[in-house]
């Protein structure tokens, strides 16, 4: 990325540019990792929603299975502690 | 028409992105991202200052997927009565024919204490916006200072021996002002919080969304528990989750069986300091009995 223009170089009603944060990929803050046993899981859906950052969503080819964004999960645990079946594990990370 | 299960909810695009500076396993993030979920591509956000506003917003990127506009403590409920009156210039100039959601994210800084003054105002000029105050019980993003939503007994840096006054009704100011709608929300009943930002948007006057949301900093609890501790809330009876319409109360998440508060505080490092202090808990257990009675929870069963 370039020079970026300071508060008194930007015109008024300056819109930043579009550059998503997703390109910070904060899956570096991340101790534990959350591993999803797909066997057991029965795809309700609960982690996709308590997910806060969002980092979980169902796949959009093949069987919509639940998948983790890695790149951008923080390693909360949420996901694990709301399974109603506890198929989501924490590891530490290696 | 309501939301009947969460699966209507996880279908809708997310306006929120990842890769934003909020801790792991924070709440706001989780509002943000519901109430976006809900208003859809056609809104504007309005935010606070705030944990919400300097992490999702560090220049020159942005999380929201929609127009975002950051102003200051005291008037993001001014700024919203603007953009909303000049939305309705256009309209009725008949050079817009859309119409635009104009939804307020503030923390409970930004609403009970340094923006209340702006939010009287809207809701007494009956401007029709959605203003969603996500209640983290203290000042979280300047260090934990004590605010006036800050619960009995809690402790923070500027209340370390515990908060001595009630929390601000905040609900109770917004009923005051004869506003259309208000309701309290928090993240673990999401089809209920859902349903009452759909109906809010709804609304043609102004609405009030009083949303709690655990912080895992300043409570001082592992991030996993943020949504256990919420519905904990909800079923200790603190938190009851109703909605004011038309002048009326209704109840919307009944409790059959109150869980005793002290499964709540237990777990929350801000109130340690209170686990052996039998005195100071039968106070807030009878605060929370009084709530329930107010509004028609179950009893407390161990």
């Amino acid at each position: 990325m370039g020079r970026l223009p300071k508060w008194n170089e930007m015109q008024e009603g300056f819109i930043t540019n579009t550059l998503s944060e997703s390109i910070n990929k904060t899956g570096t803050w991340r101790t534990f990792k959350p591993i999803i046993d797909h066997s057991r899981c029965t795809k309700c859906g609960w982690c996709v929603i308590y997910c806060p950052e969002p980092c979980i969503s169902f796949e959009s080819s093949g069987d919509g299975k639940v998948v983790i964004d890695y790149d951008f999960c923080k390693g909360c645990g949420i996901c694990a502690e709301e399974c109603p079946i506890k198929c989501i594990d924490m590891v530490m990370e290696e | 028409m309501p939301f009947k299960n969460l699966k209507e909810i996880i279908v809708r695009q997310d306006f929120f992105s990842p890769g934003h500076g909020l801790c792991a396993g924070c709440g706001a993030a989780q509002i943000a991202r519901i109430v976006m979920k809900i208003a859809g591509k056609n809104s504007i956000m309005i935010n606070a200052t705030g944990c919400l506003e300097v992490s999702t917003t560090t220049y020159p990127w942005t999380a929201w997927k929609v127009p975002y506009i950051h102003v200051a403590f005291e008037n993001a409920a001014a700024v919203a009565s603007g953009i909303r009156a000049a939305y309705d210039a256009l309209i009725m100039k008949k050079k817009l024919d859309k119409d635009v959601n104009v939804v307020v994210l503030a923390g409970d800084g930004g609403t009970a204490d340094i923006g209340l003054q702006a939010l009287s105002g809207a809701f007494e000029r009956g401007d029709r916006i959605v203003y969603i105050c996500y209640d983290n019980e203290a000042y979280m993003n300047t260090g934990i200072q004590r605010s006036g939503a800050t619960p009995y007994d809690a402790w923070t840096t500027t209340s370390p021996a515990g908060q001595k006054t009630l929390k601000k009704d905040l609900m109770g100011i917004a009923i005051a002002h004869r506003v259309k709608y208000a309701a309290t929300a928090t993240i673990s009943y999401l089809l209920d919080a859902a349903n009452k930002v759909e109906k809010a948007l709804s609304i043609s006057g102004p609405s009030f969304i009083h949303w709690l949301q655990p912080c895992t900093i300043g409570w001082r609890y592992d991030p996993k528990l943020t949504v256990k501790l919420s519905r904990l809330a909800v079923k200790t009876g603190l938190w009851p989750l109703y909605e004011h319409y038309d002048g009326f109360n209704k109840l919307t998440v009944q409790v059959p069986r109150r869980t005793p508060v002290l499964e709540y505080l237990k777990l929350q490092g801000r109130f340690r300091h209170i686990m052996d202090n039998q005195e100071e808990l039968a106070k807030i257990q009878s605060y929370a009995d009084e709530l329930a009675t107010k509004f028609g929870l179950g009893p407390v069963t161990e």
